[in-house]
């Protein structure tokens, strides 16, 4: 425990692939300011931790929580729930843990789909008595346990209340210090939002030329070769850009390829794959066959809801009528 | 006095997600049996169904921030083989570019921040040193501060090509998007220098500090830390190391080739075996059949690291790089070797060979052309593509419908392959040190910890980023479950043991 006045801060990672801490590592020589100013009492990525020294904290010990991934597992949840007492603000950091990211797409398949096909179907799986892992396991010598495998990814705003939101697949590292030092400084905005970015969609801030050219046919990035001056979307290219919160500098665009939506909606927008399909009907050419040209966008769900299909008014429908059975 | 009794080490971080290591112990106190569990699935098999194939190179490197550029390659080969297109020999250069500077940047990852700093500052050091800020010290100042400029540069270089470092984007079935300007061909090109020099200055080093001092020696030749497996690794048409593209070679534990396939038979050859205690699969070799976690020629375990490629090749494609693998057979008693940490020295001349690699690209006259796509015109079916990742050779397999959307995925990452041998390397450290009667201390979490390091810095990515921290708590039940005593480590790294009542 700090015996100090230092900002307390702990960063941890729920169900996630590791590149938000990265992310962090990734301030370099900022990473040492950071111990400076403040005391990480946890960090599991870079530090010890142990479950029983949080669960030892009187509420609301740490100042802010990082929490990156989303809720997956029991313990994902437990951990969430855990934080969320011993943390005066908790930060949903990154895609995972702020609308879900890529992983969310799982939730178009249920728990039984991904369990049957990891273990079972998989072409270069032998399973002839069928094994699946379970949270409860006899061994020979003794017995073994298992998180929950839940049956869908939850964006951790949806398990516990969060006061911030920190967009990205990873959050790039100037805003990640950015935020840091926003942090350190005491200098939070109103709680609710979204720290690490811009207000306005990625289209604002795009150096591609826009003409006001109506498509009249979609392609895949792979199926042509793109003019590196033009707007992705005029030339009938799937581009997330005006449904997409800007601050990550573009660094996709820069090199020839469409955004695909990390930093989620912009401000206002709830829904990013319905403001996406808006900007896309914005692009048709109003004398186009309408319903062939949006047949020609495969994937739609995929793609308008790579990276928020968890956070989206679909999933909240989805779980409605769910409940209602 | 109980029957048996389980230690549970618990988080000892990741591998997409979190690890956890059961032991237990007989009557006697002595090591009956671990078990190295992996408690995270999130299913990519299953939810990659339905997308559409050019996009896997960007959705599957979610399966790991550590090294989305390897699930970046081996997606796009796959996508390629998919749609049957060959693409242009300068996308395919500048992909093998791209790969190798991050080949760099991992490797030095792992040696100066994650598993070298037990050689470097000293297994026996305080873990609170056992960091980079610790090698830093150890090494000076000067040396840190090139190991830092080398991850920065490495990092630029990676996002020249693909945008950014962690999830690059660039690659398309039959190319890539961009070509090289001259300007930045350049740049890559003094960068790529830097790590041809970085990686030279790390063997020296590595010889300095671990190769001089005889204790080490001794320690990675010891048999607590040997295992006599079968080995895997890419190989050229000459039989050399490749991370990029060839055949998927694989010797026996005395060092014959047993089997070498393309991409498209690896069905043939590998099988994935399920336990009930972990989420994350046991692949095996085939043909030689599941024994069990037990070494030698009759059980189809197989070890997929830079000791793996070491000995599954017959050498190494650049000169600076061949002239260390001799030097490296020369010193531990020729081939193939199964000292399980003698992978941290291998892991340094693949560094040297990915610098020499790269540099060898960036000088290539045809690196700046900017014929660097074919457009697909086949019909998309099937398709399989292998790359090694830093920590194994990593296979996706995918099977389209006529418009190229996934309706099958199948996915053996690099880490996978090594889980059977994790978990015998890290029975065998627990056999060694846990003896009857003796306390369990210190010694058990950092041999622990050096049996699995060797392997993947998966499991502890940026475990030592700082302060240096392994998180380990041991637990110690009785037959009924009941919570004995506490073992862990504060962050000074100092051990300390508290009994069930003063918990």
């Amino acid at each position: 425990m700090a015996k100090n006045n230092k900002l307390k801060i702990a960063i941890y990672w729920a169900a996630s692939c590791g590149g938000c801490d990265v992310a962090v590592v990734e301030i370099g020589h900022n990473l040492l300011k950071l111990k400076e100013a403040a005391d990480i009492l946890f960090w599991p990525a870079a530090m010890d931790f142990k479950y029983s020294d949080v669960e030892a904290m009187p509420d609301k010990h740490i100042d802010v929580c990082l929490f990156n991934g989303s809720v997956r597992t029991s313990e994902n949840e437990h951990i969430a729930k855990l934080l969320r007492a011993k943390s005066k603000v908790m930060v949903a950091f990154g895609s995972c843990a702020y609308e879900g990211c890529i992983p969310g797409l799982a939730n178009l398949y249920n728990r039984g789909d991904i369990l049957t096909r990891v273990y079972q179907e998989t072409p270069s799986t032998e399973n002839p008595d069928g094994v699946i892992p379970q949270p409860h396991c006899k061994v020979p010598e003794g017995d073994l346990d298992l998180p929950e495998f839940y049956e869908s990814v939850k964006p951790v705003g949806m398990v516990v209340p969060v006061e911030y939101s920190v967009p990205g697949c990873p959050p790039v590292a100037s805003q990640v210090w950015g935020v840091l030092e926003a942090i350190i400084a005491g200098k939070l905005p109103p709680v609710g939002a979204v720290l690490g970015a811009g207000d306005r969609n990625l289209c604002e801030e795009c150096e591609r030329v826009r003409d006001g050219t109506k498509v009249k046919q979609f392609v895949r990035p792979h199926e042509v070769i793109a003019d590196p001056k033009k707007c992705f979307l005029e030339q009938g290219i799937v581009c997330s850009g005006p449904a997409t919160r800007a601050g990550c500098g573009r660094p996709c665009i820069r090199v020839g390829m469409p955004c695909r939506g990390c930093y989620g909606p912009p401000e206002g927008v709830k829904d990013q794959g319905a403001k996406l399909l808006s900007a896309i009907m914005a692009v048709i050419d109003p004398e186009a066959d309408v319903e062939q040209l949006v047949s020609q966008i495969v994937d739609p769900v995929g793609t308008l809801y790579r990276f928020s299909l968890s956070d989206s008014l679909l999933q909240q429908i989805k779980w409605q009528e769910a409940e209602k059975k | 006095m109980t029957q048996t009794t389980k230690i549970r080490i618990d988080p000892i971080t990741r591998l997409e997600g979190h690890g956890s290591i059961n032991i237990f112990l007989d009557k006697a106190g002595k090591v009956v049996k671990t078990y190295f569990q992996i408690p995270e699935l999130r299913g990519f098999e299953k939810f990659c169904e339905g997308r559409p194939v050019e996009e896997m190179p960007r959705i599957t490197q979610r399966i790991c921030g550590v090294c989305p550029t390897a699930h970046h390659m081996a997606a796009i080969k796959a996508a390629d083989a998919v749609y049957h297109v060959d693409p242009p020999p300068t996308a395919k250069k500048i992909r093998e570019m791209m790969y190798n500077f991050f080949f760099v940047a991992d490797h030095a990852t792992h040696f100066y921040i994650l598993g070298g700093p037990d050689f470097v500052v000293g297994p026996d050091a305080p873990p609170a040193e056992r960091n980079i800020f610790g090698v830093i010290a150890k090494v000076g100042l000067d040396i840190g501060s090139k190991v830092i400029q080398a991850l920065q540069d490495t990092h630029e270089a990676v996002a020249i090509i693909g945008g950014r470092y962690i999830n690059p984007v660039g690659t398309l079935p039959g190319g890539v998007s961009k070509p090289i300007s001259e300007e930045e061909r350049a740049r890559l090109e003094q960068i790529a220098r830097g790590c041809v020099e970085f990686g030279q200055l790390s063997l020296k080093l590595f010889e300095d500090i671990v190769l001089k001092n005889k204790q080490y020696v001794a320690m990675i030749k010891s048999d607590a830390f040997t295992h006599r497996t079968y080995y895997m690794g890419l190989v050229d048409e000459q039989n050399r190391t490749n991370f990029y593209d060839g055949k998927v070679r694989v010797v026996d534990p005395d060092g014959k080739e047993f089997v070498k396939y393309g991409p498209n038979e690896y069905l043939q050859h590998i099988a994935e075996r399920v336990e009930p205690w972990t989420y994350l699969k046991f692949p095996y070799l085939k043909n030689v059949g599941w024994k069990g976690f037990v070494d030698g020629k009759d059980s189809g375990v197989y070890r997929a690291t830079p000791l793996s490629r070491c000995n599954a090749a017959d050498g190494m494609a650049t000169p600076l790089a061949q002239a260390h693998y001799e030097r490296f057979y020369h010193a531990l008693g020729g081939k193939p070797v199964h000292a399980t940490l003698a992978t941290h020295w291998a892991r340094l001349i693949e560094l040297l060979y990915s610098g020499e690699r790269a540099l060898e690209l960036a000088c290539d006259p045809e690196i700046t052309s900017t014929n660097i796509r074919t457009i697909p015109t086949a019909t998309p079916d099937e398709g399989v593509g292998i790359v090694e990742a830093p920590r194994g050779t990593l296979t996706h397999h995918y099977i389209t419908d006529e418009r190229g959307l996934l309706r099958k995925v199948n996915l053996v990452v690099g880490t996978t392959n090594n889980h059977a041998p994790i978990c015998m390397s890290v029975q065998k450290a627990a056999q060694g040190v846990i003896q009857p009667g003796k306390p369990v201390t210190q010694g058990l979490l950092n041999q622990v910890e050096m049996a699995f390091r060797a392997y993947d810095p998966c499991f502890g990515c940026a475990t030592h980023a700082m302060p240096g921290q392994m998180p380990l708590t041991i637990k110690l039940h009785d037959e009924d479950g009941r919570l004995i005593t506490v073992l862990s480590r504060d962050e000074n790294g100092r051990v300390t043991t508290r009994n069930a009542e003063e918990l």
